[in-house]
């Protein structure tokens, strides 16, 4: 927890409107200097306008708002060069040269990264002299995290940083956030990504319907619970499986043939699971004791419905 | 010290060194910055070399050697000259300004300087530099074009200077005026257009008494054709410091100005 005035960024009861529509409807967090925090939410959640709000480049309808201890909008001057910023597409001119446009964002600060190397460093020396439209959407990609990281800054705002990437260049990605966490930069994205929140994050922010519904680390999120997943014909007789089980277990199967058994996992449960099996003649596939993942908190909070 | 990022020795690229080292460098210095990659920008961009350099050449060229249009008594050059130096400006601070600046805003790059530690003022200031840069690119090509054929200039250059920048000002305000408010695609038309209208009847290459007595009078409140019949009263008639060109201009960069200062949106 941080202490106030003391964290990368820290929002209270944020609220931000578009004509009837609330995009932002009291949302509060903070993110701690030298650390990994994550804004998970589906699409529409809210995620990118508090990113752009902290950013300075939208002003919140009430709430506060302190990035490195300053209002993004009133010490914006003092704020920028100690910000990098990452926004979700595009930002780079169509017929500018990759390597061009990155040298000249590292020519406004004091003490920039090489940008060679840099490029290098995201496998993008190749490109350098490619005008940015001409490049691939992984390759735009990469070339805005190098144009955000380039000024070395305290803090920096990726929004989905590797929505778009192939696995290869997801990983470049992850590295350098990992390493950028080391070097003690605080860094703030949004993602959908579950693994990309569970593998970087020091704290995930669940956001839904542009407020917090959960927040904490990723194993205080996952929670110590386990469960038991297996595949087997469908329409086995869940209840008379449940009356064997502790009670407060529960059982479902969805979709048909998938069983999920959500109890207190342990070995006498596993073998009253398993000799239920045998004595009705079910032979189960891709048996398996699984800690719940972020996905499924995530769908549990969210709902599973589909999001505009 | 503030320093351009240093080249690494050769060999195998360098660790980098991503701890937080945060700082701008003095604002002229980040200005200088932009307005050199805007300048090669639209020296290296082909469409745009189009408008400002070929098209005002080919038009003079064309005019000065041929008689295919009535431009009066006179020579012929010493009557264009002016005129084409007009468009030239026109063409780099209006029409290439605002279609530039509003794909630049369609595109999330005005944004995406705003969260650089360059200034939107800065910014401003850089795209000014730019375009008077190319604006002199222009004028020293015209004028050579102009001098091969048998241009000869008289008056005061100082009134020169002024007509162009209070031009400059006027077209630029109303640039980034239509680039800060239209779509970039609308602005891509309308900046073309108002470039065709305004070159048919600004007095840039067809005099402007031709036209009938009344249609003159508000054709002449134009900025292209003030700046166009105020560099002819001095490079062809030696005048110093033309009055009604001047204020008309004067009136137009003010209105443009303010204009583009209320309205220009960022994205």
């Amino acid at each position: 927890m941080t202490t106030p005035g003391d964290g990368a960024v820290e929002l209270h009861a944020l609220v931000k409107r578009y004509g009837t529509a609330t995009a932002v409807d009291g949302l509060s967090f903070g993110a701690a200097r030298g650390a990994v925090t994550a804004l998970l939410g589906p699409n529409g959640a809210g995620k990118t306008t508090t990113i752009e709000i902290c950013e300075g480049f939208r002003r919140a309808d009430a709430g506060t708002v302190r990035v490195l201890g300053l209002d993004p909008a009133a010490d914006a001057r003092a704020l920028k060069p100690r910000v990098g910023v990452m926004p979700q597409s595009g930002g780079v001119p169509g017929t500018a040269k990759g390597g061009e446009f990155l040298r000249l964002v590292a020519s406004f600060h004091a003490t920039p990264l090489d940008p060679a190397a840099l490029l290098e460093r995201l496998g993008l020396t190749e490109h350098a002299r490619t005008p940015f439209r001409r490049m691939s959407g992984g390759q735009q990609q990469r070339l805005s995290l190098a144009v955000a990281v380039v000024g070395r800054p305290e803090l920096v705002f990726l929004d989905e940083p590797t929505t778009g990437l192939d696995p290869q260049a997801r990983h470049a990605t992850w590295e350098l956030i990992e390493e950028l966490r080391t070097a003690g930069v605080s860094v703030v994205l949004t993602t959908h990504n579950m693994e990309e929140a569970e593998r970087l994050a020091d704290r995930v922010v669940i956001v839904d319907h542009g407020k917090v519904v959960a927040e904490g680390s990723p194993p205080e999120l996952t929670g110590a619970e386990r469960q038991l997943r297996f595949r087997a014909r469908p329409g086995l007789g869940l209840e008379e499986l449940l009356s064997a089980l502790p009670a407060g277990s529960a059982a479902k199967e969805s979709p048909a043939g998938h069983y999920l058994i959500e109890a207190d996992v342990r070995p006498e449960l596993l073998a009253t699971v398993t000799a239920w099996c045998a004595s009705h003649g079910v032979m189960t596939e891709d048996l398996r004791i699984e800690r719940r993942t972020l996905e499924d908190v995530f769908l549990e909070l969210t709902g599973r419905e589909l999001r505009s | 010290m503030t320093t351009t990022p240093a080249a690494t020795p050769a060999a195998a690229p360098a660790a980098l060194d991503l701890s937080p080292a945060p700082g701008a460098v003095p604002l002229p210095r980040m200005i200088m910055s932009q307005a050199g990659y805007e300048f090669r920008a639209v020296v290296r961009n082909g469409e745009q070399l189009l408008l400002t350099l070929i098209i005002p050449v080919v038009l003079l060229t064309l005019f000065s050697a041929t008689s295919l249009l009535d431009l009066g008594s006179g020579r012929r050059v010493d009557f264009l000259a002016p005129g084409i130096l007009a468009l030239a400006v026109m063409s780099t601070a209006f029409t290439g300004q605002a279609i530039g600046t509003g794909f630049e805003r369609r595109y999330g790059v005005l944004k995406r300087l705003g969260a650089t530690p360059l200034p939107r003022g800065g910014l401003i200031a850089a795209k000014t530099l730019s375009v008077v840069a190319v604006e002199i690119l222009q004028a020293v090509v015209v004028c050579a074009v102009a001098l091969a054929l048998g241009w000869h200039p008289h008056g005061d250059p100082v009134s020169v200077i002024v007509l162009l920048l209070l031009g400059t000002a006027a077209f630029s305000g109303f640039g980034l005026l239509m680039a800060g408010t239209l779509r970039a695609e609308a602005t891509l038309a309308a900046a073309n257009l108002v470039y065709i209208l305004l070159l048919a009847v600004g007095g840039v290459v067809f005099p402007l008494d031709k036209f009938p007595g009344a249609v003159r009078d508000v054709l002449e409140l134009l900025p292209i054709s003030a700046l166009a019949d105020g560099l002819r009263q001095v490079l062809q008639h030696g005048a110093a410091f033309p009055g009604k060109p001047l204020l008309v201009l004067a009136v137009w960069a003010a209105a443009g100005l303010a204009l583009a200062a209320r309205f220009f949106r960022w994205e």
